[in-house]
């Protein structure tokens, strides 16, 4: 081989390795595009729901509420008749199997919709108004183009009737596209078109701010003490060893401590965010003490030097001055721990946030969900409709991630200091 | 109640420290000295005196008096002929008794638990009764104490400081108490899990189907009864699983993960390197649900379509889906260690290489590579960690039955999914399907620690050479 000719191979050498570098970073972020874009496709659509527009009259021969009634006794009163016979307007139907199906074209909440229209305005009895009663899931997915028509009918969960019903019905411009408000409102259901994350969404805050009212003031104190005031010895090289040891500890191991300790021993009670919060809240502390630790390492030593200098205490010299500068590094520090803690899921499984609740949670004791618990539940669901509001589901929890890493850039950027 | 005695205790607190803080003033101008402390201190020493022991007195009885009761209950009850044999059926007991006392209990109440209600009425009261009187007398005791302490001028700035200091001394040992934690509550069970089922048994055993483990007391165990659990407990289909996916994982994330770090450290303009390695951090911030439900839902059945139309039959629970999807979420840890450890090789030994000619990847293949090997290995091992620690992919994309097997088209099970499915939904007390989920637990924890303890210290030992 010439001299050329090696130099020629030893640069299409180079050319190749500069490739494969490209190439792999490209993988990474084509990745992150895939994911970003299958989820979005797939969730946008569950912020809509699937209505149908029916004419409701009030019939007070149906309905033993006067007008003028409490919001309790319309709550209590039984509104199944003047339901059906709403229902059953919308279409002209034969014999009882075709009620039926016409029936199933709409939520199994219709009844409570009605009631809450009746709620909403006391004084429509006797009177008919135009009423959009959501509709159920298999219809939602049908009018989101989700649904496959083009199956033979025995293996489709809407018969020929009721698409013949749709078709109608999207004929007459009675099928109207809404603003899902159950989404967020709802707690969990067994029905898609009800099922909402509004009982995760509180139980991810109650956890949340136990997490941070027990992990903060902890672990800053912590890393105060290692980093401002702690002799060289035994004792915190075994604290520090610890505390390196506990953020590499698989999460899940937390959640077998939790079982064990904070459920079977002091028996706090089970699903709740008060003991998802004490996890997280263990699970969290070594990831703040790190970052936290960090930020106070880098105050340069002039500073306490000066504070000193000048005759304050070692710890007003810490409190009063160190700590301040190092507070941006370790908020910032805070909220990605934080963020980590938001989407942690497997310890929260074991101790049996997955449970179903249906209440929205009103103290951190009540049995509850979290976000990313409400995402492996229905993830599990063989439904269609619980495909596009586990997606949803993840949307909002990347989008509360990414505002609290933005923040958490914004803090380091706008309030870090440079000494040098 | 505990509420409101905090919330009490808080109220003194900060009406002592406003009471210190004037009385302090008060003693310096009536007698004319000078102080040894700022008035503030003053008030500062009394709040910590009034509030900490108060609290953590409060903290520790309320720790341990439901247990306390609880065992006193269940002795009367069975000393009044309550009939128990185990320890469910006393929780049982126990359980009822406290809905009567609650008055939530609707089944028939007999005599026996209708005494054991009343007694356990009567022991509440004495215990709450006797907390608000313990609680009040430290309150007092330790007022009087810190008051006496102004009166002499102490040096309260130095006090305050000292019981500080041992504040954040006392946050620092939480992470040992965790640690402890941690460590006691995987042994005792597992303890209780080979005190059962033979080490051996486990550890050697190529089957894993606990489900078959319906023993309802495990202490008195029958020779039968023992076979028939000596091979449902086999850890070997386990580690398996979990190596062969977190191998699949680090055959995705290993050269990725490299490539995209050294491509970062050496070649790329500041320009991208601060556009991708944030973008590819995303990666690792993303959480594990997600990837699970994206690998479960879209990459499973991708695959299995991919494979039908190859005529492989590809289940859609497969350990390649799990290990590649695990793979792309470990790819940050790698390339952004790597890209540490690059970056910290002094650029002298670049320059020597360069200054006899190398091209540049020449010189990273020869001299950058290997002299930061032992800390790209560190963060491999890391990686290796991470993979065989996580839970939510495997436990929604690899599947559940524990299969012996190196197809990566079928499915198989670790460590994490089957803690996981053993923990899930009713759990019976005692059962060694319950323990062995700790003694997985365990298992689980060893073998990251030692991991990460070789990770720890190769990263490391690089560094200080070169700093």
């Amino acid at each position: 081989m010439t001299k050329e000719e090696r130099l020629k191979k030893r640069h299409s050498a180079e050319k190749r390795f500069r490739f494969y570098g490209i190439v792999s970073i490209f993988v990474a972020l084509l990745f992150v595009l895939i994911l970003v874009h299958n989820i979005f496709s797939k969730g946008s659509s569950a912020f809509m729901k699937t209505a149908i527009n029916v004419e409701v009259f009030f019939d007070p021969e149906l309905i033993d509420v006067q007008n003028g009634a409490s919001i309790d006794e319309i709550m209590q009163s039984d509104f199944f008749d003047i339901t059906i016979e709403t229902l059953l307007k919308t279409y002209p139907v034969n014999d009882f199997d075709q009620e039926n199906e016409l029936i199933d074209l709409f939520t199994t909440d219709a009844e409570l919709e009605i009631k809450r229209a009746l709620i909403d305005n006391n004084n429509l009895i006797g009177k008919r108004i135009n009423l959009e009663i959501t509709a159920s899931d298999d219809i939602d997915q049908l009018h989101k183009g989700n649904y496959p028509r083009d199956l033979p009918e025995d293996r489709r969960r809407i018969s020929n009737f009721q698409l013949q019903i749709y078709d109608t019905l999207v004929e007459n411009k009675k099928i109207v596209k809404n603003f899902n408000n159950y989404f967020f409102k709802n707690g969990d259901s067994r029905d898609p078109e009800l099922a909402g994350i509004g009982g995760a969404l509180v139980g991810s805050f109650y956890s949340i701010i136990i997490c941070l009212l027990l992990a903060f003031p902890v672990a800053v104190l912590a890393s105060i003490y290692l980093e401002e005031f702690a002799p060289k010895n035994k004792i915190t090289d075994f604290i520090e060893i610890n505390i390196n040891n506990l953020a590499a500890v698989p999460s899940i191991v937390y959640g077998l401590l939790a079982l064990q300790i904070l459920l079977a021993t002091i028996q706090l009670p089970r699903s709740t965010p008060l003991v998802a919060g004490i996890t997280l809240a263990l699970m969290t502390l070594p990831r703040i003490i790190i970052p936290c630790r960090a930020s106070l390492k880098a105050v340069p030593p002039s500073i306490r030097e000066g504070a000193l200098a000048v005759g304050a205490s070692k710890f007003q010299s810490v409190f009063h001055h160190v700590v301040p500068l190092a507070l941006p590094g370790t908020l910032s520090g805070t909220i990605i721990g934080l963020a980590q803690a938001l989407g942690e899921t497997a310890p929260l499984i074991l101790i049996g946030m997955v449970a179903f609740v249906v209440d929205i949670p009103s103290t951190p004791i009540d049995p509850s969900s979290s976000l990313p618990v409400q995402v492996y539940l229905w993830s599990e669901s063989a439904e269609r409709g619980f495909v596009e509001k586990t997606s949803a589901t993840i949307m909002m929890l990347l989008s509360f991630l990414i505002v609290m890493n933005f923040l958490a850039v914004y803090l380091r950027q706008k309030f870090e200091k440079r000494w040098n | 109640m505990n509420s409101v005695l905090i919330f009490l205790i808080i109220i003194f607190s900060l009406s002592l420290f406003f009471y210190g803080k004037s009385k302090s003033k008060t003693i310096s101008i009536n007698n004319n000295i000078k102080l040894n402390a700022l008035p503030k201190f003053y008030g500062y020493y009394l709040v910590l005196w009034c509030s900490i022991p108060a609290l953590v007195f409060l903290l520790v009885w309320s720790l341990f008096e439901p247990v306390i009761i609880k065992s006193i209950i269940i002795d009367t009850a069975a000393n009044q002929g309550a009939i128990f044999n185990d320890k469910n059926e006393a929780n049982l007991i126990y359980e009822k008794i406290k809905a009567i006392h609650l008055g939530t209990y609707l089944g028939d109440i007999d005599s026996i638990l209708k005494e054991s209600a009343l007694s356990y009425a009567k022991f509440i009261n004495l215990f709450t009764n006797s907390k608000i009187v313990l609680i009040f007398g430290i309150i007092i005791a330790s007022i009087i104490y810190s008051l006496n302490k102004i009166k002499n001028n102490n040096k309260a700035r130095d006090d305050v400081e000292l019981i500080l200091k041992g504040l954040l001394f006392a946050s620092s040992l939480i992470a040992i108490l965790t640690t402890l934690g941690i460590i006691f509550s995987l042994l005792f069970e597992s303890i209780k899990f080979f005190s059962v089922i033979n080490v051996f048994d486990y550890l050697f055993g190529t089957n894993w189907s606990p489900q078959r483990a319906f023993v309802r007391d495990a202490s008195a165990i029958t020779e039968a009864e023992y076979a028939e659990l000596k091979d449902a407990f086999g850890f070997i289909p386990l580690i398996a699983g979990t190596s062969f996916i977190a191998f699949i994982a680090m055959l995705v994330a290993v050269p990725v993960g490299l490539f995209s770090g050294i491509y970062m450290a050496e070649y790329a303009s500041i320009k991208i390197r601060r556009v991708s390695k944030p973008i590819i951090e995303i990666l690792a911030g993303i959480p594990t649900v997600v990837y699970g439900f994206f690998a479960a839902l879209t990459v499973g059945p991708f695959f299995r379509q991919v494979g039908e139309s190859f005529g492989l039959s590809v289940s859609s629970e497969s350990a390649l889906a799990a290990g590649l999807i695990m793979g792309i979420m470990i790819i940050p840890y790698v390339s952004s260690l790597s890209d540490d450890v690059i970056n910290s090789v002094p650029q002298s030994l670049r320059d020597g290489s360069y200054a006899i000619g190398a091209t540049k990847s020449e010189t990273i293949k020869k001299v950058v590579i290997p002299a930061a090997l032992p800390g790209i290995i560190g963060s491999i091992l890391l990686a290796v960690s991470r993979a065989i620690g996580e839970t939510m992919i495997v436990v929604m994309a690899a599947g559940l039955a524990a299969n012996l097997t190196i197809n990566p088209l079928e499915s198989t099970t670790t460590i994490t999914t089957q803690i996981v499915m053993i923990l899930v939904g009713d759990q019976e007390f005692d059962s060694p399907k319950t323990q062995s989920a700790f003694a997985l637990g365990l298992t689980l924890f060893i073998a990251t620690l030692i991991l990460n303890y070789i990770a720890q210290r190769a990263v490391k030992k690089y560094r200080e050479k070169y700093d």
